[in-house]
């Protein structure tokens, strides 16, 4: 077994080598900053001791034998091969290793179904792929899209440092305070994990699922999207800013004010240019996951648009397809995320994009009138 | 049957037929066998390439090689490749080999439908993978193929698909009942059911797992093309169906399939360790219980994959407290290798190397599904990297090895010549380092936080990423010298005694080598 440990050798010192060269580095759970995270990582440690005594005694015994016990040593063989006594002890031995192990997983499990007395309620909403959050108390909600850039990820640009757990709009929780997460999905199943706040709950279409956490310390705490979801699962991350009481009753209120002025730039007059621009912006948040940015769209999975039958043909039709998708087909209907101008723009958008130059638009009181119907 | 045994009194009858149709017509165990082993291999270097591709896109964050929509598709061909078309078929090629040598048999029970098991399968693959070039791409759901990403959401040639895994599934179907028929009638004059060789008796359990859930997959798949093509809602919640639904079923097949991949290693194992601890196995019998055992355990535990979809907090205890209990007559197993080394007289052929690596991973591999059982800490691993780092060292030092370990130690017998060793040795070491530096970083990325099957990732998760794309690499490149050391072996080589190996007990080892075209045309005696 010499060879066995001078070719193993090279490996270990590799990963010790890499591993010291960067001591921030993180090889293990995170306990959070929630009481529940910290109770999941010291089961998680347990059971982890566990099985390295369990191997190493089992390993123990085995390279004993591998050393000692090898014919090109002289070792004659022992006949036995039964032993009833042993077999009931190693039989009943892990049983009770397992039952020592079970009733505190059990107590932890417990803590994590009892979402009861929340002072914040949130629900949680997976679409393709983004976040969408819903204060329900507050009356605050909105998207929350990945904000690392295009040129970051296809390597025209350096990567910065939150490279791919940044989003445009974090989700914002007082500290100290049970917050309820109500999980659920639009399209297909995704999955809502943040790691410091121990927090992981599939987001299934047609479910709502609870959670909750209590995040003990003031910061900002990064997950992802844990299932499978299609194109862009690895490009849906979380962001959950935990602050001060005060802080949290500030940003609600200002949530509240920034929609006000939203639901008042309804009324106004719109030039052409001035919903191109509106239009540009939201349609690379909202649109060009799917139809890509140059409008042409990834057929056969996700139609151009640039040069579309619809793109090009009757405006209310084109509102139409926005506004309430399109039945069994990854295209949602966008009537419920996007508020009237967000609807306005990216129709009149992508109609004079990317040379579809149709030359004319559509208004946010149109668009109103539409919903209304 | 008996047109099979006449045959051997003719000596001009005795060998194969010649040219292309021997293989397409036979009904020989051996010449299936054979085809089952070239046709996994063949799969096994497909699916690798696969997880290539995937381990060249992750070598380093950003995205270099392919785009996300392919990435996903890779993913889910590795899986289902790897799984229906290299692990499973290989276990099979040994079967056909193997049992009816075991058992004393000519041949296998039923020889035509042997024939037709196996030639379902090239078209099955042949259809799989043809997927990838129609328009939107192959299966990107990933293997475990979720509703509704692989229904409302999926490529059209999802069709294709669900048709492929109904051809794979009629193809193992009619394999198992073979095993089955095989062992429980061909069995030599006074070889009683506790006399059988472990590798017969893991195979036959196997084979009833086989037959329990195939048809369930099959039904899930069924459901799937009813929703997909005729308008039902089994898994569409806008239709009052029901996407959890699809996750229960699938793994009412999932979780027993697990076992399907590696109660037939257990076999090998238990056949390997004695012959080159030149000592009996110690605990036979509690050997054949504990595999009774996990395979009846098997059908309870399937939810442990689903313990974040929001299964009541009493589903969640029992199916944990379910999970934890597998534990134990797994244990048993490994006691009882460890115990059979001891006080042996050990030699390191390259088969009781990859033998002695299979022990030692994959209790590795059922360490870390241990704490994945563990229903509250779960919720931190549940899909992430340390997940696939836990099915890896189950599958790839579990299954996979124990197969390389199986054709190491019969190819004597098959071929009649020996393989070569240092070559073999080389093999196995390159196998070892190559996956041990792929799959252990895996799970540090995972409990740092990476999710499984994302085509890019965070930069704290580059330095280790890199480590398994360079030890897939070792690992991939690696197998071609298995292929080169068995093809030399098929040529040529040292003339094999029948007996082998100095320690090895059982019938196989009685014939000649290479073993005679027809088993065993007599019963043999047992003792
Ligand atoms: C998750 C992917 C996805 C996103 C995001 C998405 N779409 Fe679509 N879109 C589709 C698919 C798929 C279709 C094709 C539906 C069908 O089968 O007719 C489509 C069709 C369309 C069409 C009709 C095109 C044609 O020629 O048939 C328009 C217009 C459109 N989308 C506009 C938008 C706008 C505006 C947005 C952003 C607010 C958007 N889409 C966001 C997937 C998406
Ligand atoms: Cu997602």
């Amino acid at each position: 077994m010499k060879p066995s440990k001078l070719l193993r050798l090279p490996a270990v010192l590799a990963c010790l080598g890499v591993a010291s060269a960067h001591a921030a580095w993180q090889t293990n759970l995170t306990p959070g900053v929630t009481e529940v995270g910290e109770s999941v990582y010291q089961l998680h440690m347990i059971i982890f001791w566990i099985c390295v005594a369990i191997g190493v005694v089992v390993f123990g015994v085995m390279f004993w034998s591998i050393i000692n016990h090898r014919k090109s040593k002289g070792a004659k063989p022992a006949q036995f091969h039964e032993s009833t006594t042993v077999e009931i002890l190693w039989t009943i031995i892990p049983f009770v290793i397992l039952i020592a192990m079970a009733v505190p997983a059990t107590g932890t499990l417990i803590k994590m179904y009892d979402a009861s007395d929340a002072a914040v309620d949130i629900k949680v909403t997976g679409y393709q792929w983004k976040w969408k959050y819903d204060y329900l108390n507050e009356e605050v909600g909105f998207f929350s899209n990945l904000s690392t850039s295009q040129d970051q990820i296809y390597n025209r640009d350096e990567k910065g440092e939150n490279y791919l757990l940044e989003v445009d709009e974090p989700l914002v929780i007082p500290v100290g305070k049970k917050v309820r997460f109500l999980v659920t999905a639009n399209d297909v199943i995704h999955s809502w994990w943040v790691p410091d706040l121990a927090v992981k709950r599939d987001a299934i279409p047609g479910f709502v699922n609870e959670a909750w956490t209590q995040a003990e310390k003031v910061g900002v705490y990064r997950g992802q999207c844990a299932e499978l979801c299609g194109k862009d699962h690895g490009f849906m991350p979380i962001v959950v800013k935990v602050v001060s009481e005060p802080e949290y009753k500030e940003w609600v209120l200002a949530k509240q004010e920034v929609a006000r002025q939203e639901y008042e730039l309804k009324n106004k007059e719109w030039t052409l240019d001035e919903l191109m621009t509106r239009g540009e912006k939201t349609y690379g948040t909202y649109c060009a996951g799917c139809h890509q940015p140059d409008g042409a769209g990834l057929p056969p999975a996700f139609p151009a648009l640039k040069g579309s039958q619809i793109a090009k043909g009757p405006i209310e039709s084109h509102a139409d397809i926005v506004l309430h998708g399109k039945a069994g087909t990854a295209m949602q209907a966008f009537a419920s995320q996007l508020n009237e101008v967000d609807i306005a723009a990216v129709v009149t958008y992508e109609r004079n994009a990317w040379g579809n130059s149709m030359g004319d638009m559509l208004t946010p009181q149109q668009v109103a009138a539409m919903k209304n119907k | 049957m008996s047109a099979v045994i006449e045959s051997d009194h003719h000596d001009h009858h005795h060998g194969p037929a010649k040219g292309l149709m021997r293989w397409v017509l036979t009904t020989n165990h051996k010449d299936i066998g054979s085809m089952y082993l070239w046709f996994s291999f063949i799969m096994f270097l497909i699916g690798g390439t696969m997880a290539l591709i995937i381990r060249a896109e992750l070598f380093e964050p950003g995205m270099q090689i392919v785009k996300p929509e392919f990435f996903n598709q890779m993913t889910t061909m590795h899986g289902l490749i790897m799984v229906f078309g290299a692990v499973m078929p290989a276990f099979v090629g040994l079967a056909n080999w193997l049992i009816p040598m075991m058992v004393g048999a000519p041949d296998m029970a039923l020889p035509r439908m042997n024939n037709w098991s196996f030639w379902i399968l090239p078209f099955a693959f042949g259809l799989l993978l043809s997927t990838l070039f129609m328009d939107g791409g192959g299966p990107n759901f990933g293997w475990t193929f979720y509703a509704p990403l692989s229904t409302t959401y999926a490529p059209p040639s999802v069709t294709f698909f669900i048709f492929a895994v109904h051809m794979m599934g009629v193809s193992s179907i009619m394999g198992a009942i073979n095993v089955i028929a095989t062992i429980l009638n061909l069995r030599a004059p006074g070889m009683t059911y506790m006399k059988m060789p472990l590798f017969v008796w893991t195979w036959l359990i196997t084979a009833f797992l086989l037959i329990a859930v195939m048809p369930v997959l099959a039904g899930v798949v069924t459901m799937m093309l009813m929703d997909i093509h005729f308008g039902t809602s089994f898994f569409n919640a806008e239709g009052g169906g029901d996407p959890v639904l699809f996750q229960h079923v699938f793994w009412f097949f999932g979780h027993p399939e697990v076992y399907i991949m590696i109660l037939p290693a257990f076999g090998i194992a238990s056949a390997i360790i004695p012959t080159f601890s030149r000592k009996p196995l110690f605990g036979y019998p509690s050997m054949v219980y504990a595999t009774a055992s996990i395979a009846i355990l098997s059908f309870i535990v399937w939810a442990h994959h689903m313990f974040t979809v929001g299964l009541p907090l009493a589903g969640e205890l029992f199916f944990m407290y379910a999970t934890m209990l597998i534990a134990v007559p797994t244990g048993v197993k490994i006691f009882n290798w460890v115990a059979t080394m001891f006080r042996g007289s050990l030699t390191f052929e390259t088969p009781m190397l990859f033998s002695i690596a299979f022990v030692i991973l994959f209790t590795i591999g059922g360490f870390s599904g241990l704490m994945l059982a563990i229903a509250p800490v779960d919720f931190q691993y549940h899909d992430t990297y340390f997940v696939v780092a836990h099915f890896h060292y189950v599958l790839v030092p579990g299954a996979i090895f124990s197969i390389f370990a199986a054709a190491y130690f019969w190819l004597p017998k098959w071929t009649g010549h020996m393989y070569n060793e240092t070559l073999g040795k080389v093999h196995f070491w390159m196998s070892f380092i190559g996956l041990n530096l792929t799959f252990f970083p895996m799970h540090f990325v995972g409990l740092a936080g990476m999710p499984r099957r994302i085509p890019d990732y965070a930069l704290q998760f580059a330095d280790f990423n890199q480590i398994s794309s360079v030890g897939a690499f070792i690992f991939g490149t690696t197998q071609l010298l298995f292929l080169f050391i068995v093809i030399q072996c098929i040529r040529g080589g040292k003339k094999a005694s029948a007996q082998v190996w100095e320690g090895a007990d059982g019938l196989e080892w009685t014939l000649p080598s290479p073993a005679p075209y027809h088993s065993f045309a007599q019963p043999p005696v047992i003792k």
